[in-house]
């Protein structure tokens, strides 16, 4: 008998008044996989992230961690199961009124009640990890730049030793370089902590990157996934229309809304 | 498009509104009795609705007990009643403009901040990233806001009361001529401990209104810097209009048997 995998998701729907955002979503992750849910822009990525942590209350279906239901988990369970995420946001979300090294250190200090010392020495490793220097750890958040908010959010969400860390489009809006950066830093980052991850992206170098494995979200439903090294063998096309970037294909972009 | 019909949304959705602030309003009471607490973050918002709101309840409450007194001259004087210029001074200052005038100045002052601070950290994910760091938002950010709101507020309340019954004894003194001691004795004598009590009873319902209705607007905000505008006006208009709206019924309770 198998170990139940790490996150197991089926019949999730979620509707935003008339608009059905998630419409039957069927995913399961087995432990230490990193799979990249792709998709183009508005087919609700973010949303079943999001859905997934317990940030938003989906109609119906049901989401497993380790094979614990956590839809309808009261708020304590609720708060006990985070624990064991970790995420980097899109735009990194640092607390812009704590300095740098406090942001890393908010899990262990507010969550684990940590002392001062003690957290601030392992905020500056988890900076370390990330090939940030002691001394940015005293700097503000406002005082970063794009790629160094995303490699502090980074070391954030490693900074309580996750066992599922979710990355919501970690390369958006940095150049090809510091892209390449982050995501060599989110490889080694989860090899060392042999942690679960769950990424969304649209950002096929990325994907190709990170991932293990690869499910493409359209339409409210998982249309295709597989192991990475499939992709080009998908068989779909709409996979191949999406990791092609072709404006011609079976997914019409609604150019009006 | 048919009238009833549009009357009938407009209801509603002020029925959905208020019922949403009332879910609101006890969600933030049920966590204020709930550890953890963050006491660092009472204090500082502490510092920054009582300390720093000094000067502006300071200013406005002198130059409202001075034009008090100027008024009610003006008007006494026409019944050659120019005594009770010092009692209507006091008890106008303690009973009704001191909360009202601290309040309205903290909903500028405080509720705005408190609706763009939040209302950017949810715009920016900050709100979530908190629930992922397993810190609840509500204990985190809306209950030291609470907390210190509704201590501070009768504090600055009573600081401007004072200060607002000195501007009307220097205007009385120094420009009406009223004799020193005898203003005095007359802001004493018909002064109740029930007088002050009530106003600082109302600065502490001030409080929690303006605090929670700008943790619930920026809590609520809506996406983008327009959101965070909206989330601002709409916290300093609702907390001003139900600070105005309380203040008529919390007299009405203190003393309607009078």
């Amino acid at each position: 008998m198998d170990a139940p995998p790490k996150i197991a998701i089926s019949g999730l729907r979620k509707a935003f008044g008339p608009k059905k955002v998630l419409d039957g979503v069927e995913l399961s992750v087995a432990k230490g996989d990193s799979l990249v849910v792709i998709g183009g822009s508005g087919t609700g990525k973010s949303v079943l992230l999001k859905t997934i942590l317990g940030l938003i209350r989906p109609d119906a279906g049901s989401i497993r961690i380790d094979g614990e239901e956590t839809i309808g988990m009261d708020a304590s369970a609720r708060e006990c199961a985070n624990a064991r995420f970790g995420m980097l946001f899109q735009g990194a979300a640092l607390f812009d009124s704590l300095s740098v090294w406090e942001n890393v250190a908010f899990g262990l200090v507010q969550g684990r009640g940590m002392a001062r010392d003690e957290a601030r020495r392992r905020a500056i490793e988890n900076l370390a990890a990330v090939g940030l220097r002691p001394e940015v750890g005293d700097l503000s958040p406002a005082e970063l730049s794009g790629g160094m908010k995303k490699r502090v959010g980074l070391a954030r969400a490693i900074a309580t030793r996750p066992e599922i860390i979710f990355f919501d489009e970690p390369t958006t809006g940095l150049d090809p370089i510091m892209s390449d950066v982050i995501n060599d830093l989110i490889v080694a980052c989860t090899r060392d902590l042999g942690a679960t991850t769950v990424s969304i992206t649209h950002d096929m170098q990325s994907a190709r990157k990170i991932a293990t494995h690869v499910a493409m979200l359209h339409g409210g439903r998982i249309i295709w996934t597989g192991p990475i090294s499939e992709i080009d063998r998908s068989g779909s096309a709409h996979v191949e229309q999406f990791i092609h970037g072709r404006a011609e294909g079976p997914i019409q972009m609604q150019v009006r809304a | 498009m048919n009238p009833l019909a549009a009357i009938g949304r407009i209801f509603l959705g002020f029925l959905s509104g208020a019922g949403r602030i009332a879910l609101f309003a006890a969600t933030a009471v049920s966590h204020c009795v709930r550890p953890p607490f963050y006491p660092s973050l009472v204090m500082r918002q502490m510092m920054d609705i009582g300390y720093f709101s000094l000067p502006v309840v300071g200013l406005t409450a002198l130059f409202t007990g001075m034009v008090l007194a100027l008024q009610s001259y003006t008007g006494f004087a026409r019944f050659q009643a120019e005594g009770a210029v010092a009692t209507v001074v006091v008890l106008s200052m303690t009973r009704e403009l001191g909360p009202v005038i601290a309040g309205l100045m903290v909903a500028g002052r405080i509720g705005a901040s408190m609706a763009a601070e939040i209302g950017t950290m949810r715009v920016t994910e900050q709100i979530d990233a908190l629930v992922t760091l397993s810190t609840n938002p509500f204990k985190y950010l809306v209950v030291p806001r609470i907390v210190a709101a509704v201590a501070m507020l009768p504090l600055l309340v009573l600081v401007a009361d004072i200060i607002g019954v000195l501007g009307g004894y220097l205007v009385a003194v120094y420009k009406l001529n009223f004799n020193m001691s005898a203003y005095l004795k007359q802001t004493v004598d018909y002064l109740q401990v029930m007088d002050v009590v009530s106003g600082l009873v109302k600065a502490s319902v001030f409080g929690f209104l303006i605090a929670m209705l700008g943790c619930f607007h920026g809590y609520n905000s809506g996406g983008g810097a327009q959101g965070v505008g909206r989330a601002t006006t709409n916290s300093v208009v609702s907390s001003s209009i139900m600070i105005l709206v309380l203040d008529y019924m919390l007299t009405e309770l203190f003393f309607s048997t009078r």
